[in-house]
């Protein structure tokens, strides 16, 4: 079956059906939306199992290839490894629930409902694009399209802040991704003239490039997929958009979006060119340690829910980089896991806030206090979703935050130990966040809105259940995820280092060094 | 002796057929200007003059299967109609049906958009009586035919004379149709004025080189002065200064920087079918003929000018962009990209080889279809004035009219170069070209502007999209069935050229061969 080539297309061709229906039928726009998503998470399930994670097995598998653009040696090729199979999953899980917890958010911002889910579909379909494919130029195609529906969302549907600032966001996010963008296409252009003219990844790892040459390419894609993760100092436009774009999209934009960014680090930039991925290294796990401790003081210091949420990705973005450059084993299959785990967190996260946000029509932490009172279940989903995010042993992240800095110890001690300051950062922020909007006494001003009265309803139960259920399995039993991980980590990594260096942690002993 | 016998040159009437059509259908235009009634006027020239440009580019089609490296050259080899010449014709004759489509429209304004005389004021009664009733100047019609004509002939010049004569015939119908807009009437004849007089000095410029290459080689055809730069005995100071002039003169028309400065107002005053297709086919002219001046007469010397072209068009593209940014005007907005456009063509020229002239070759053409699409669209946003061009009018457009604020932004979205839209592949084609020629430097460049042009796109989609509409947002008219179709067209170029480029893009691979 041809897995991929459905899984992207699907939510593109219902995007475009979504776009035409009448505006003045928006829950046929919405149920329609709905039911896209359904199926291409039951195509992902059946992707999932038809993936072969044996040690044996290809490192690209279900692969499709049709032609596309013979006189360049493009082709619409698709194949995948673990890594993209995990991440393709977490879109295809994340998204349905997105849809689910936007259920209302159009009708705020007035405009056109159908638009608004027709532009989730355009983003899901984009995204499985980017990990899907195994044609470097078609990589870039969706890396670039990707940033269209993402733009309208946030400059059209952004309902808590004024319309100034979301357009000065969506430009902002536009601006940032399309400088990487470019700079990318230089290096995928320089590539493809000196790997002899072919997009297909295969046939470009084996492709060899001058020293100079591959730190030049390396360059110009790090800097595409540091501005999308986002590294320090690339990250300023994170908060804006995430502050800005509506909850729901701000959750696929953390939880989905950014990791195409570490995505495209480990499967484009390690292997294409292992010799520069090493020299640059240093550099990298040196913007990731400033990214860690930096972030998570912003974090600290906003007042802002959705900011902040924003702030503390960045910051466990920075551990998911020097996971990838630590080139450990444990280390890179930890940063990979932490990639689907922080999805899951901060989706979760970004979902629950947006539930508060709606309530009470701000996103000020100030604007709250003590919303644990009228609301018990929210604020309690709330303080799992927080207490994931801090990486609380029992909670997915925990696993991975462990396995980073295992690996990351085991090559550079000062650099674990810097990153260790970030959890207790993670600590300082989420707990602060959690007292000053769920706990203690309750804020007189809440007493007034009504909607501050409703708890959770059985629709964002439906949506939290599933994040939770698999924060929890996670925690305790990530060796499903771990499985499928491990061999694409392994070659990878062994793309870059020399055998000698790579230490040959068995996936077992990972798993219970993760427990 | 004493018996000269004056041979006439041989002429293979196969392959100037296209021309000869157009030029002969031309000359009729001006017949029926003469003697058909004035009401029916424009029905006729626009249904002829549609009819010669099909019928020259179907002559056209007819003779790519029959060019060979021998019959290519006709006219005691004044001209060379090859494969890459036959490409660009055909090119010049696509566009130019599809602009013409846009000449034809009068549903949008009683009276069309050009004016009947000169020296008629808007308001005034003879302005009335074209509302009412008359077609306006029908002229125009002939006049893009002899362009036409003209561009195709310099494209095919294997000789600088005939380049300069063709230069002639296609620069003066364009200095006359700019003079013709209904609306902005001063803006229109200033920017005639001022297109026909730095045309003039670019014409002399051109001119001048001309001789001063003929001195250096004793000859004005490529072969010869190709032959001549090879031996190295003439004077190699003739020899760069001609070149550079030569150059002048072709950037000019390319609006390449700094020959650049006539380009925003002559955009903003003519009236906007002529903009576009100034832009579209104009474009396809100046860069085949300085491709085959390149190319062919002087690719010899190309390590003494491509660091200079590379400098010039690196100016080209960083001007364009930059002063885009601060523009406020949509035509002058679209002309500066145009002149950041011509430095990416450049790009690609300098690439040099078959992959330097094919990238140029598909990039003419996606950007042709784009840049006429562009246009059209800017021709329905209207309010009692005309055209409203203003960047401020448009605010709120796309929720008034969200099915052309979703096209134009398409279009920006190509402009800007974003893949799935033939603004991406062009980029892609002539970058790769410049790369794989080892001009690394132009595409870090290129790649610079094409990150500050981008801004003042995402301005225009900002405009439309986010802001709210304002007392004063004019109205999109709906289109008539002749612009409907030329932006249809373009459109839907535009996405193919974007989502499925391989066979224009093949077809310009195995046309891109000059024959010297």
């Amino acid at each position: 079956m041809k897995y991929l080539s459905i899984l992207t297309l699907a939510p593109l061709v219902g995007a475009l059906v979504v776009a035409f229906v009448p505006r003045n039928k928006p829950q046929l726009a919405k149920q329609l939306a709905l039911l896209v998503s359904l199926v291409v998470l039951g195509v992902a399930v059946a992707a999932w199992f038809a993936f072969d994670s044996g040690d044996t097995a290809q490192r690209l598998q279900l692969q499709e290839s049709y032609t596309w653009i013979p006189a360049w040696g493009a082709k619409f090729s698709f194949g995948i490894d673990g890594i993209a199979l995990v991440m393709l999953a977490l879109t295809a899980v994340l998204t349905p629930l997105v849809i689910l917890a936007s259920w209302h958010d159009a009708e705020r911002s007035k405009r056109s409902v159908p638009a608004y889910f027709a532009l989730l579909l355009a983003l899901e379909g984009t995204m499985i694009g980017t990990f899907a494919v195994s044609d470097v130029l078609l990589f870039y195609l969706f890396f670039e399209v990707m940033l269209v529906p993402m733009y309208f969302i946030i400059g059209s549907f952004g309902s808590d802040v004024p319309a100034k600032q979301r357009q000065y966001a969506a430009v902002k996010f536009f601006l940032y991704s399309l400088v990487g963008g470019l700079f990318m296409l230089a290096a995928v252009i320089g590539m493809w003239v000196l790997g002899g003219h072919t997009f297909d990844w295969q046939t470009l790892t084996n492709a060899e490039f001058s020293t100079i040459a591959q730190r030049w390419l390396f360059l110009g894609f790090f800097i595409a997929f540091a501005i999308k993760a986002p590294f320090f100092p690339f990250h300023t436009w994170l908060p804006d958009a995430g502050g800005a774009a509506p909850a729901g999209a701000a959750a696929l934009l953390v939880g989905v979006m950014d990791k195409i960014g570490t995505f495209g680090i480990l499967r484009y930039c390690l292997p294409l060119f292992p010799e520069a991925s090493r020299w640059f290294a240093p550099w990298a796990i040196a913007l990731s340690l400033v990214g860690i401790i930096y972030a998570a003081l912003l974090a600290v210091g906003q007042n802002d829910l959705k900011r902040l949420v924003s702030y503390t990705s960045i910051a466990h973005f920075g551990f998911i980089g020097i996971g990838i450059f630590a080139f450990t084993f444990q280390a890179g299959s930890g940063a990979v896991l932490y990639m689907v785990n922080h999805g899951l967190a901060t989706g979760l996260l970004f979902l629950v806030v947006g539930m508060f946000v709606a309530r009470r029509g701000s996103t000020l932490v100030t604007d709250f206090g003590g919303a644990g009172k009228l609301m018990p279940l929210l604020a309690g989903i709330f303080f799992i979703a927080g207490m994931a995010s801090l990486a609380l042993p029992g909670l997915a992240p925990f696993v991975s935050e462990f396995l980073v800095l295992l690996g990351v110890f085991t090559v550079n001690k000062t650099v674990a130990v810097i990153a260790t300051v970030g959890i207790i950062l993670a600590a300082a922020y989420v707990l602060w966040m959690i007292q000053r909007t769920t706990q203690g006494n309750l804020n007189p001003a809440l007493a007034d809105v009504a909607p501050m009265k409703k708890d959770l309803n059985l629709r964002e139960g439906i949506i939290v259940a599933p994040l939770i259920v698999l924060l929890i399995v996670l925690g305790f039993y990530p060796k499903p995820v771990l499985d499928v991980i491990n061999p694409a980590v392994q070659a990878t990594l062994s793309d870059v280092v020399t055998p000698e260096r790579a230490d040959p942690a068995p996936a077992t002993s990972t798993v219970e060094a993760g427990k | 002796m004493g018996e000269t016998v004056l041979k006439l040159p041989a002429l293979d009437y196969a392959a100037l057929a296209p021309m000869l059509i157009l030029f002969f259908a031309a000359c009729l235009g001006v017949l029926v200007e003469a003697f058909a009634p004035r009401g029916w006027r424009n029905p006729i020239q626009l249904v002829w003059s549609l009819l010669a440009l099909v019928a020259a580019l179907v002559a056209v089609v007819l003779r790519v299967p029959d060019v060979t490296a021998e019959n290519a050259q006709t006219a005691v080899a004044a001209v060379s109609i090859d494969q890459a010449g036959l490409f660009l014709q055909g090119a010049i004759l696509v566009l130019g049906i599809v602009s013409m489509l846009l000449f034809g429209e009068r549903t949008l304004e009683n009276g069309g958009p050009f004016v009947a005389q000169a020296a008629i004021t808007v308001g005034s009664e003879p302005d009335r009586r074209q509302a009412a009733r008359e077609p306006g100047a029908t002229e125009v019609y002939p006049l893009v035919l002899f362009a036409v004509g003209g561009m195709m002939l310099f494209v095919t010049a294997n000789d600088l004379l005939v380049m300069f004569v063709a230069l002639e015939v296609f620069s003066l119908p364009l200095y006359l149709l700019c003079a013709l807009a209904r609306r902005k009437r001063l803006l229109s004849q200033e920017a005639a004025l001022k297109y026909f007089l730095l045309g003039a000095y670019a014409s002399a410029f051109f001119l001048f080189g001309v001789a001063l290459v003929y001195g250096y080689a004793g000859a004005v055809d490529f072969r010869t002065i190709h032959t001549a730069i090879g031996a190295g005995t003439g004077n190699i100071v003739l020899l760069l200064i001609g070149l550079a002039m030569l150059a002048i003169g072709l950037l000019f028309k390319a609006a390449a920087a700094p020959f650049h400065v006539w380009t925003p107002d002559v955009y903003q005053g003519a009236p906007t079918p002529v903009t576009a297709f100034m832009a579209a086919c104009t474009k396809v002219a100046a860069f085949g003929g300085l491709a085959r001046v390149l190319y062919v007469g002087f690719d010899r010397t190309a390590w003494d000018y491509t660091p200079v072209l590379g400098v010039i068009a690196v100016l080209t593209m960083l001007l364009g962009a930059i002063l885009a940014v601060t523009q406020t005007d949509l035509k002058r907005l679209l002309a500066y990209s145009s002149i950041a456009n011509a430095g990416y063509l450049l790009v690609g020229v300098l690439g040099g080889g078959r992959e330097g002239l094919s990238s140029m070759m598909f990039y003419l053409v996606a950007y042709g279809f784009l840049v006429i699409a562009a246009f059209a669209m800017l021709t329905l946003v209207r309010d009692a004035d005309g055209e409203a061009t203003h960047l401020s009018r448009w605010a709120g457009l796309g929720k008034r009219s969200p099915l052309f604020a979703g096209i134009f932004t398409f279009l920006l979205l190509a402009f800007a170069g974003i893949p799935l839209t033939s603004g991406f592949t062009a980029k892609f084609a002539v970058f790769g070209a410049a790369m794989g020629g080892n001009q690394t430097w132009l595409v870090l460049f290129g790649v610079l502007s094409s990150i500050i042009l981008a801004f003042p796109y995402l301005r225009v989609v900002v405009m439309m999209w986010l802001s709210e509409p304002g007392e004063t947002t004019p109205s999109v008219s709906i289109p008539g069935a002749l612009t409907s179709a030329a932006l249809m067209i373009g459109v839907l170029v535009t996405l193919v050229l974007g989502v499925w480029p391989s066979p224009v893009i093949e077809l310009a691979n195995s046309a891109s061969d000059f024959i010297r």
